[in-house]
């Protein structure tokens, strides 16, 4: 992917310099409007601010814990709900792969599962299940869910049939053949659909706890807005972001080395 | 028809079934937490004639998709332009990636709360929030379009003598145009999302504001005729999208 237009292309030492004068531009422009008093401190904190915000949470306990403790209580949430949904999506997934009965029953109600939005589900998983644990699990595993699913079977169509039929032939059955063709075949497509999951599930859970739960990541951001505290809000964003950026890098570490041993799936 | 489509039909009417025996017939489901269909036929009724949580169905449903609408095209409107200024030079990208980088981990939903700060619970601070959730995809998928177009084209231009503008215009944009698609198809998704969510945690009115007011009043079968209503305007929304896209990407393969 080279350059296209050669006027634009620069060489890389200027591109490097550009992304730093573009990284001081973001700050300079914020750190300025903060401090220019054209907008307010419980409007837009300083940059410092909300660097000192965040260190203070990370000692001193805020809306019950301090900020690991919360995303802590976050992770242990998402953990729960995402391993659920590869738990039942990974199996479903490959099992609609491999009996076109169950495909052609499970597709049409899948299919009008997947144009609800996750966070539509909120109000029934705080019936259902409560806002302690139960509810959110739920609204997580409805976020991760549908690219668990997807995943596995797009892998497990894409998995040679006489693979299958050899396996068959061999007198393996339909479970083995699952889980000794069909998923190592679909493996890299199956980890991507993780991935994705893992990350809609990340999303889901913070608006989960924006809505119902007293604690965790997503509480803290609710409590700094009912503070008036911006510096807080930004600070705990921060540390949502950051939380999901390194789920990604991890699954995308396990994803380049199963890649590497399982092959490439188109 | 066809056997798949017919076994889907079939099973699909099979659970219906299922499920009005087990409510409405045999009462084997505690329906203050399982709406039967009957309930949900009922709560539907109500408030397409006499209103639930300050107006009746279609209001409510046009604010909320109002609003969808209005944030989604500010989102497509700025992400789109950036993503082919992004694509067409490196230098821009450089300038602009740090700050996008920076801002890009951050889930749209946690933005609601700054948005609440911000702007309060008025409209214009659900359009703020969709427009940071729309934004990123449609600025990615713009980006890697551009970046995708075969070279071979690009070098079919400059033979024949188009200037950059042509090429830019001509080629670079139209080669782009499917992948801008799909960006915009995720970034309607992410703003149907968001709304909902924003309208959970506040609202006057809007269809997050019926489902909160029916789960503060364990009206379950209210909170389903939510659901419902949100599910088809996004899928009439993803239509419209289609259809649009059909009319400006005429050659793209289905």
């Amino acid at each position: 992917m080279a350059a296209i237009l050669s006027a634009a292309r620069g060489s890389r030492r200027e591109l490097a310099l550009l992304s730093l004068l573009g990284a001081a531009l973001f700050f300079g422009f914020w750190q300025m409007l903060a401090i220019s008093g054209l907008v307010s401190k419980f409007v837009l904190p300083s940059p410092g601010e909300v660097l000192i915000a965040a260190l203070t949470m990370m000692v001193e306990p805020f809306a019950g814990n301090t900020i690991q403790g919360h995303v802590a209580a976050s992770l242990g949430r998402w953990a729960m709900g995402f391993g659920l949904a590869a738990a039942i999506g990974v199996p479903l997934g490959l099992a609609m792969g491999y009996w076109r009965l169950l495909d052609a029953m499970v597709s049409p109600v899948f299919e009008a599962y997947r144009y609800i939005a996750p966070l539509a589900w909120v109000p029934f998983a705080a019936l259902w299940f409560g806002t302690g644990i139960g509810g959110p699990v739920m609204v997580i595993f409805t976020g991760a869910f549908a690219p668990c699913v997807l995943n596995a079977y797009r892998g497990a169509n894409l998995v040679e049939r006489h693979l299958v039929e050899a396996a068959r032939t061999l007198g393996a059955g339909s479970i083995r053949v699952m889980a000794e063709v069909l998923l190592p075949g679909a493996l890299p497509s199956v980890v991507s659909g993780l991935r994705v999951g893992a990350g809609l599930g990340w999303q889901s859970l913070i608006g989960a706890e924006l809505i119902v739960v007293s604690s965790g990541i997503g509480y803290v951001l609710v409590q700094g807005q009912s503070n008036l505290a911006p510096e807080i809000v930004i600070a705990a964003m921060v540390a949502v972001g950051l939380t999901g950026l390194l789920i990604d890098i991890a699954l995308r570490l396990a994803e380049a080395r199963i890649r590497q041993r399982w092959g490439q799936t188109p | 028809m066809k056997p798949k489509t017919a076994i889907g039909l079939a099973t699909v009417l099979v659970l219906l079934l299922a499920w009005y025996l087990a409510t409405d017939v045999a009462g084997l489901i505690d329906r203050q937490r399982f709406p039967s269909p009957g309930d949900i036929w009922t709560a539907g009724a109500q408030i397409m004639t006499r209103g639930y949580a300050g107006g009746t169905l279609v209001p409510q449903a046009l604010y909320s998709l109002r609003l969808v609408v209005l944030g989604f095209l500010v989102a497509a409107g700025t992400g789109v332009p950036l993503g082919i200024l992004m694509g067409l030079s490196r230098r821009f990208e450089a300038l602009v990636n740090p700050a996008f980088l920076l801002v890009r981990p951050i889930p749209p939903l946690a933005w609601i709360p700054l948005a609440i700060v911000w702007l309060g619970l008025a409209d214009s601070a659900k359009v703020l929030v969709i427009w940071f959730a729309a934004f990123v995809p449609a600025v990615i998928n713009s980006h890697t379009g551009i970046r995708n177009v075969d070279r071979t084209l690009i070098a079919a231009g400059r033979v024949h003598g188009a200037s950059q503008a042509r090429i830019v215009w001509d080629v670079l944009i139209p080669g782009a145009m499917p992948m801008i698609f799909t960006g915009l198809r995720l970034s309607l998704q992410a703003s149907w999302t968001t709304l909902v969510a924003a309208e959970l945690i506040g609202a006057v009115l809007g269809l997050g504001k019926v489902m909160s007011t029916a789960y503060r009043d364990i009206y379950p079968a209210m909170i389903a005729v939510g659901m419902i209503t949100v599910a088809l305007l996004g899928a009439l929304t993803t239509k419209v999208l289609d259809l649009i896209e059909r009319r400006v990407v005429p050659w793209r393969q289905y």
